[in-house]
């Protein structure tokens, strides 16, 4: 047998383990660019082939934790998409302002980049004291990374420039203190942020948000994988709220795409309509 | 996965570095506007680049060029070009997918992740070019595409803006055919005679 048909027997068999073992199904994620991150993560490890570190995965949580966060986390930056914080702040704002409490979901958050962006962003608004943000992730060990909020220092300079670029109205330096190589972020904007562990495959509804921010989560499942998820958001976000999604996403193929109306022409940022 | 192995048509992936642009701008002119097959295409650019290499290219053939979201079918003659920050991949369908993983050979996009995922997808159905540029991405993805039974061109590297990529990719498929630009042309038109009848995707099909 070729050695990469028995390497997709073995792969196929570790996502199955996984499953069964640890509850999470990987099974509709876009399998090519899977293998490629599971291959990655096995090149990294001590184990010569998946049939190995099938055992050892099943045996020991630890292991598992690290193929984990190898396969699903999702670098990002503050301010990724300087665009879509602009029009947050033109479309979404003002919408969000006609609320006494305003409920925001950051879903697949990884490291938190997202989630502080938005509260940098309701901060300079005067919206924070009404806001929430969950922040949620699959992901136990990056959740705790996002609470704490620390970030190397040598982000600043491109954070900086997303965060005017961005349409920042103050100083980005206001928001961290720097200690030694890290910066951390300044203790307010965590004070309304929720982090929970939210598994966008199998986990349900929560909630009724007035605005979604996923970005870069759909691009790395199938296609009715992606139909669910945005099954999901449509369920639990309020008529007139606002969807976002990462800069190279959109609903376009979307089943539910007739429950939205694009907010800016090539924007990935949906307003859900407010009867079907 | 293995469904679309036996039906899907052949592809052509391309990666360009540095003075890639004038060579694929030298290709699209000379491909015709009825070219059968989809190109795949990973330029080296910078992740806050905008639409002006689409634009470029656009304007040098007559080919229709886009930068695809994930999940669209790849059916028919057109480029698909790699957008700045996102690696382009080859999921089973064949459809695009993108990912924001790290970069690859100090590349997203990287043209060893196009050519990996596109051997996978493609198997021997795929003809894979590596034109000009410095690095050595693309040498570990053409080896993937040759040992999957896939067709190997290499630019002359006597001939490219910068020789390194060519170079490094030469080497790593002994095989491959090293050829001048005008030469990789009518290769890749002989390649879509021979390429099996290609087939669009039906109307209306859900992805």
């Amino acid at each position: 047998m070729p050695r990469d048909a028995l390497e997709d027997i073995e792969i196929r068999l570790l996502l199955e383990a996984v499953k069964l073992r640890y509850g999470h199904d990987f099974t509709a994620y876009s399998p090519v660019s899977l293998k490629r991150r599971l291959r990655h993560w096995l090149s990294e490890s001590d184990y010569d082939n998946f049939s190995q570190a099938q055992a050892a995965i099943l045996r020991h949580a630890a292991e598992f934790d690290g193929l984990l966060s190898s396969i699903t986390v999702n670098v990002s930056e503050m301010f990724r998409q300087p665009p879509m914080f602009r029009a947050l702040r033109q479309h979404v704002l003002p919408f969000l302002r006609t609320f006494p409490h305003v409920k925001i979901w950051v879903a697949g958050c990884a490291t938190g980049e997202e989630a502080y962006s938005l509260a940098i962003l309701l901060h300079e608004e005067g919206l924070a004291p009404r806001c929430r943000i969950y922040a949620t992730d699959l992901n136990e060990r990056v959740l705790q990374e996002a609470r704490a909020g620390i970030f190397p220092l040598d982000r600043v300079r491109r954070y900086t420039r997303n965060y005017l670029e961005s349409g920042g109205r103050g100083d980005f330096s206001d928001y961290y203190s720097a200690r030694y190589e890290h910066a951390i972020f300044a203790a307010h904007l965590r004070r309304n942020m929720v982090f929970a562990a939210h598994s966008l495959v199998s986990d349900g509804e929560f909630g009724e948000m007035h605005l979604i921010l996923c970005c870069n989560v759909l691009i790395y499942f199938t296609a009715p994988l992606a139909d669910r998820v945005v099954k999901l958001f449509t369920g639990c976000l309020r008529p007139g709220g606002y969807l976002a999604l990462g800069a190279r996403e959109s609903l376009n193929h979307r089943s539910c795409r007739a429950d939205y109306s694009e907010v800016e022409s090539g924007l990935a940022l949906y307003r859900r309509a407010y009867e079907a | 996965m293995k469904l679309s192995l036996l039906t899907a048509p052949s592809a052509i992936v391309v990666g360009a570095s540095l003075g890639g642009l004038d060579a694929l701008c030298f290709l699209l002119d000379r491909l015709p506007a009825s070219f059968p097959l989809p190109l795949l295409v990973v330029q080296h650019r910078s992740a806050d680049d905008d639409g002006l290499l689409v634009a470029a290219l656009r304007a040098a053939g007559h080919l229709p060029v886009r930068e695809p979201q994930a999940g669209e079918p790849i059916a028919t003659g057109g480029v698909l070009l790699a957008p700045a920050a996102y690696h382009l991949l080859v999921e089973p369908g064949p459809t695009t997918g993108l990912s924001a993983d790290p970069p690859v050979c100090a590349a997203r996009p990287s043209v060893d992740v196009l050519f990996e995922s596109a051997a996978e997808v493609y198997g021997p159905r795929l003809l894979a070019l590596i034109l000009t540029g410095e690095g050595r991405d693309g040498s570990a993805g053409m080896q993937r595409v040759y040992a999957a039974g896939g067709a190997a061109i290499v630019q002359d590297p006597r001939q490219a803006a910068a020789a390194s990529m060519p170079g490094h990719a030469r080497r790593a498929v002994p095989q491959a055919e090293i050829l001048p630009l005008a030469g990789i042309v009518t290769r890749l038109l002989a390649f879509a005679d021979q390429a099996p009848a290609v087939r669009r995707a039906p109307a209306g099909r859900r992805q």
